[in-house]
């Protein structure tokens, strides 16, 4: 059952990664496609309708996490407690930024709100990447089965002392940076036509060449900081299924830039994010947070909630996920195709 | 209690409080947003339409504010209250998580559709969005009272050795007998901020004499509903949850109520100050016997007092406790004053004529929001000293790896965020009532005035 319970949190958070990854993506590129007032109100268009629905798998996830694994979530909070408030707050301007910049018709107003969406946007990008980093290489867990740490201490990820930063933490960060801003330039280039089209496809097809340049280094580093991540693939070899899916992801991307097949870019680019998110959770397994010293490591045994509470838990999320994924066609498919150039009385 | 775990509570305290002015704006609204599109629909007024579609505006605005600041709070029993979590996460999370799962998806689906769809999907797919998107802010509402309502009163759990709670009985938990009073309570007072700021809004077009048939619209709407709502918030609801905290939470009862020794035919303090070094209240008018009679029927029932508890299961800040329930009460019997007197005045159609009830209507706007905040200071600092009522205590649940630096750091951070939302909320919201309600044709003409210059 916590296996399982493993899987679906893995599944939860590759969603939030997956569809929140393009509109953070639109963030982080939107002043560079997108050159007027009128563009970048098509690009708020093109994810109005559903960040915030994006987002709720954040909390969904976040939930979820809290109730199977009661002790992960705790530890983790508390140990990342500055990065977390952080993205709190980025999480929050640039929500904002979103929602207010079209109410008020001033060039001054929106021009603040559409640097503060790209500025929340790459942070939040660089943050999370971070933080997939600090779970992988691992924290400094006492036998309590908690930790806290600073925001950086010596940049080493070898370090008995790490902090949230490090020179392995900030390469994963600038990874993760370059593949939404791929995943995102892929989004907008479905989304639009003409000249903003054409310039998210350069962007996209830039954002592509960084992400493979940054993808080398980033996996052999891993490979060497967390030496439990080998160990998992050559024990079980048939989970190489997941880092074969971000590597399709990866040609993929490339081959549908050269065939200007924006749909199937963006589903490639998709594709890279879910193999790297579900190559390291296969890594990780059956560790959810390892320690410096391995023998504090939280495990889904000793982090996981009761049986009965994970099987009545499943019961009402099996439910939940049906009626999610209904509102989730629903939505995308009353607001599907191309966005038009921002019409008089609309919202954003 | 640590420095920690003091401003990890006062943290807490703080954004839990500024949070909820938005939703309970919103979940009131919400209501009002039906109330206003069915009118539309069955009288095919155009008024009530444009209506709708001004104060979906007001919604949207409060709306955001209360998504961006309500993820924090899910955040923050992990980061401060890491012990807590541990130890109850597994029953508590389970609620917070099905908020997620069957309101937030729903609500952010539904919004979608209301706020983008009118044109493309038609009148009835709207008015079918509005109801989802009430639907969906009432549940979110009902999974947080559940939440809540196992911290208050728990049920349906075993204690594990190592101090772990686990659940026991799942459809106890979700149907915690407390939900049910703190629910009506709670959502009857969303309804009365909904109402009032409609109301407010609607005397404000009247009194400067603009937006008139709006004006009306919003007063009439707004008086109606506040009177139901301010009706139920005293009975049943108010009653019932009395009833609850006298049998479950004595000590919550004594300490709201000023009570410091045991009294047989105990009255009910009006009036008076606190004074919790000597336990007695200064300067106090009471009302003998009332208090045994409300709680217990019988006008020589005996009521427990503070002392009657050993000092580590008393509240601890009775002071605040104490004025947030009469703040609360006062307020809640001034709505019911106004509200009514409006009401009569509607009725004999006087109303819109009575300058002076216009003032106060329109003053009034702002009550609801502090006698809501007042009431869930009541219900919270009541349940101090425990995190869970009667088996663990707040300072045990804390997270004992933050250090006070760190949390005043956020704590800091925090509130500046929140001023700045505040503002922008503010200049947002008094920007869009100066504007007013329009009707689609004068919103296409204004924004082809300023089209030059937006473009």
């Amino acid at each position: 059952m916590p296996t399982l319970w493993f899987i679906l949190v893995a599944f939860m958070l590759s969603m939030y990664v997956l569809l929140d990854g393009f509109d953070l993506g639109a963030g982080i590129i939107h002043l560079f496609v997108a050159k007027n007032n009128d563009e970048r109100r098509m690009i708020l268009q093109a994810i109005g309708p559903v960040w915030d629905g994006n987002e709720v798998w954040l909390i969904v996830a976040g939930g979820t996490l809290f109730f199977t694994f009661p002790l992960l979530y705790a530890s983790s909070f508390s140990g990342f407690y500055l990065p977390l408030i952080i993205v709190l707050w980025l999480l929050m301007l640039r929500g904002v930024a979103i929602e207010l910049r079209s109410l008020i018709p001033s060039p001054v107003w929106s021009a603040f709100w559409d640097g503060l969406f790209f500025l929340g946007s790459a942070l939040l990008a660089i943050f999370y990447g971070a933080a997939l980093a600090n779970v992988l290489r691992g924290v400094p867990l006492d036998q309590s089965g908690y930790f806290f740490e600073p925001l950086w201490t010596d940049w080493n990820p070898y370090s008995l002392t790490p902090g949230i930063l490090d020179w392995y933490t900030v390469l994963i960060g600038l990874l993760s940076l370059t593949t939404l801003a791929m995943h995102g330039a892929n989004y907008i280039a479905v989304k639009t036509e003409n000249e903003v089209n054409a310039r998210a496809r350069r962007i996209a097809r830039l954002a592509w060449v960084a992400t493979i340049v940054l993808s080398v280094p980033s996996t052999i580093a891993t490979f060497s900081v967390q030496p439990h991540i080998a160990a998992s693939f050559i024990s079980r070899p048939w989970g190489f299924i997941f880092p074969i899916i971000a590597l399709i992801g990866l040609v993929g991307m490339g081959y549908n830039t050269i065939r200007q097949h924006d749909m199937g870019a963006f589903l490639s680019s998709g594709a890279f994010i879910l193999g790297m998110l579900t190559s390291s959770a296969y890594g990780l397994y059956p560790l959810v947070l390892p320690a410096v010293h391995p023998a504090n490591s939280l495990t889904i045994d000793n982090a996981s909630a009761s049986q009965y509470g994970l099987a009545v838990g499943l019961a009402w999320w099996i439910v939940a996920m049906i009626l999610a994924a209904i509102y989730f066609i629903l939505t995308y498919r009353l607001f599907r195709g191309k966005v038009r150039p921002a019409e008089a009385g609309g919202h954003y | 209690m640590d420095a920690s775990t003091i401003l990890s509570r006062l943290q807490f305290a703080f954004t839990i409080s500024y949070h909820y002015l938005f939703p309970q704006l919103t979940m009131g609204l919400a209501l009002l947003l039906v109330i206003l599109k069915t009118l539309y629909l069955l009288r095919r007024d155009e008024r009530y339409n444009t209506s709708a579609r001004f104060w979906a505006k007001i919604f949207a605005i409060g709306f955001i504010v209360g998504v961006v600041t309500g993820i924090p709070m899910e955040f923050q029993f992990g980061t401060n209250w890491a012990r807590f979590s541990t130890n109850a996460g597994e029953i508590i999370a389970q609620t917070l998580a099905m908020e997620g799962a069957f309101a937030f998806f729903l609500e952010s689906t539904f919004l979608g559709i209301f706020l983008f769809g009118e044109q493309v999907f038609g009148q009835k797919m709207h008015l079918f969005s509005a109801c989802m998107l009430w639907i969906g802010t009432w549940l979110s509402g009902g999974f947080i009272v559940a939440t809540n309502a196992w911290m208050q009163h728990p049920v349906g759990y075993i204690i594990a050795p190592n101090g772990r709670f686990h659940i026991s009985n799942f459809w106890a938990v979700l149907f915690n007998p407390w939900i049910l009073a703190q629910y009506m309570h709670t959502m009857s007072g969303a309804v009365l901020t909904g109402s009032f700021f409609m109301t407010g809004l609607g005397a404000y077009y009247l009194l400067s004499k603009v937006h008139l048939d709006y004006g009306r619209i919003f007063v009439t709407l707004g008086v109606i509903v506040g009177l139901i709502a301010s009706v139920i918030q005293l009975y049943p609801s108010g009653d019932l949850e009395g009833r609850q905290v006298a049998d479950y939470q004595p000590s919550k009862l004594a300490a709201m109520e000023g009570l410091f020794s045991t009294e047989q035919g105990a009255g009910i303090v009006i009036i008076g100050q606190p004074d919790t070094a000597n336990n007695r209240l200064d300067n106090p008018i009471i009302v003998p016997k009332v208090l045994s009679f409300l709680t217990y029927q019988r006008w020589n029932a005996t009521v427990k007092g503070i002392n009657a508890f050993p000092p580590d299961q008393r509240p601890d800040s009775i002071d605040l406790l104490y004025y947030s329930y009469h703040i609360m009460v006062g307020l809640g019997t001034f709505f019911i004053a106004i509200t009514g007197l409006a009401f009569l005045l509607l009725w004999r159609k006087l109303l819109f004529q009575t300058r002076w009830m216009l003032w106060v209507l329109m003053l009034a706007t702002p009550f609801p929001f502090i006698a809501n905040t007042a009431g869930w200071f009541t219900t919270e600092l009541g349940r101090q000293p425990w995190v869970v009522f009667g088996l663990m205590h707040t300072a045990q649940g804390s997270s004992t790896t933050l250090s006070s630096g760190n949390v005043l750091f956020t704590l800091i951070g925090f509130a500046g965020m929140y001023l700045l939302l505040g503002l922008l909320y503010v200049v947002l919201v008094v920007f869009e009532a100066l504007r007013g309600p329009k009707t689609e044709e004068e919103t296409t003409q204004e924004t082809e005035e300023i089209a030059p210059q937006g473009a």
